[in-house]
């Protein structure tokens, strides 16, 4: 199963039965609607707080991958996700009003492909039947605690990003119809110094460049490979640094192959600056945009390589530069196989 | 010092950076500075109109017409913030409505209306000068530094 030294080949090819992808006002403009299952017309869900609001988009998203499938909520076996808010709460509340046993995770916004990966080596591992593997972000939850309140009048640079408002969700199954997952690479920790937090594609492009190098090299595939290799939320900058830095280290990644969430989600004209950020982005792009084109024959083999920022608001206010990761999963259509 | 620690970085990092920085989109400084001193000389002439006002129709005199100016100054950033405008302002005009009187109302009532989930106590009254803290603990700060040295000026030096 281990193939070199950071990768899993997943021979059992778990499938993900289902998804389950729901979104806020501002995705519903945006240049993707059809991704979502559910799009709400309110930042709050009727909730007292965003970050309760946070919670029932991940409870949603996750009812909504259980009713696609032909199984009950009690055959799953575990509930693996994460988000940005401290202590990763909003998850832990959705875990609990599920009543499933629950792996929390942290890894920022490359919690969603970090939660599929698990989930994907558990399954393959005989470890469940069943996983619900998810994550979540709300923008006015995470502005209010990794920025400034979402009134306040601060100019963001041109390099910064809009978070998702969002939860996504995939139905892992050892068995079954859907696209399944063949491999993922889990990242290292790369820290290249940079210290800017309005500026996290530009600091995370190192991380996806090192994950996509050694997920090429150690699985022993050409970039071509994939019809597309997709990036959770470099943005702008993050996606030219990434492509010009591989180009650089002789990957020969075609430029049209290389997609990014955080560029897809929301259309020319939306207020985002260098493009979308969060847990939920390369979530519910993922499992709402690109497993739909899959199943649709359009693409064959996709490399999701969710990007996230380790930071926090303390280290930055202790000048702390910010720690990247990326983690790489590879879902390949069913119908190829057969 | 950001020169010092950039040297004690291993020099892998230190490329990479030069290179993220060439492809970095940089902040249009001439263009910011444009649209920060016209929003930023708007929201003056409108303080002017508004001084104006009450000297003529009250009875203020230019001294006493500041206080009541910018009350209503932080009153109309209080609607303009609560309804979700100024944040868009801020982000076109900068230093332009920040700079002005409404940007430390706005920086006060944003942080107000965005820890009302947190109560009104430990919410509300704890973070509600989050962001206009430092503006005051600074202020102080400096008038009184500035007064130090006017007093021991005019002492001394019999200006």
């Amino acid at each position: 199963m281990l193939a070199g030294h950071q990768t899993w080949i997943f021979n059992n090819s778990p499938v993900i039965l289902t998804t389950g992808t729901v979104g806020g006002p501002f995705e519903a403009k945006g240049n993707i609607p059809e991704a979502f299952d559910t799009l709400h017309d309110d930042m709050w869900l009727k909730q007292a707080s965003f970050e309760k609001a946070q919670q029932k988009m991940m409870e949603e998203a996750c009812q909504i991958a259980i009713k696609k499938s032909s199984i009950e909520i009690e055959q799953v076996q575990f509930f693996i996700s994460g988000d940005l808010i401290n202590q990763i709460t909003p998850t832990s509340f959705a875990a609990s009003t599920m009543g499933l046993p629950f792996f929390g995770l942290f890894s920022a916004c490359a919690t969603s492909m970090e939660s599929l990966a698990l989930s994907a080596a558990i399954i393959n591992g005989n470890g469940a039947n069943y996983i619900l593997s998810g994550s979540s972000s709300h923008n006015a939850a995470t502005e209010k605690q990794f920025r400034y309140p979402t009134e306040y009048g601060g100019q963001k640079p041109p390099t910064s990003q809009w978070t998702v408002t969002g939860a996504g969700c995939a139905l892992v199954a050892k068995e079954g119809n859907g696209p399944k997952i063949t491999s993922a690479t889990i990242g290292k920790v790369v820290d290249m110094g940079m210290t800017d937090p309005f500026n996290m594609g530009g600091a995370m492009a190192a991380a996806a460049a090192d994950t996509i190098e050694t997920h090429l090299k150690e699985r022993n595939v050409d970039p071509s490979y994939y019809d597309l290799i997709i990036t959770g939320d470099l943005g702008h900058v993050g996606r030219e640094v990434s492509l010009d830095y591989m180009h650089k280290r002789n990957i020969s990644l075609e430029e049209k192959n290389y997609v990014d969430c955080g560029l897809t989600i929301y259309r020319e004209g939306q207020p985002v600056l260098a493009g979308a950020s969060g847990s939920a982005c390369s979530a519910v792009v993922t499992y709402g945009h690109f497993l739909k084109q899959m199943a649709k024959g359009e693409l064959k083999r996709i490399l999701v390589v969710a990007t996230g920022s380790l930071h926090s608001t303390l280290s930055i206010q202790q000048s702390d530069p910010i720690p990247c990761i990326a983690h790489a999963v590879s879902i390949e259509s069913g119908s190829d196989n057969v | 010092m950001a020169d010092e620690k950039k040297k004690n970085l291993p020099p892998e990092a230190q490329e990479y950076q030069e290179f993220q920085s060439k492809r970095e989109v940089k902040r249009p400084l001439l263009k910011n500075c444009l649209k920060a001193f016209l929003v930023g000389g708007f929201i003056c002439f409108i303080g002017q109109i508004i001084t104006t006002f009450y000297i003529y129709n009250f009875n203020f005199t230019e001294q006493t017409a500041g206080n009541p100016t910018v009350a209503t100054l932080i009153f109309i950033t209080m609607l303009l913030t609560g309804f979700g405008f100024y944040d868009r302002i801020g982000q076109f005009a900068g230093a332009g409505s920040a700079v002005p009187v409404t940007g430390f109302g706005n920086a006060v009532i944003a942080s107000a209306i965005e820890y009302r989930t947190e109560g009104f106590i430990l919410g509300v009254g704890s973070n509600m000068l989050k962001l206009a803290g430092p503006v005051i603990v600074y202020g102080v700060f400096a008038a009184f530094v500035i007064a130090i040295i006017k007093t021991i000026l005019v002492q001394w030096g019999g200006f």
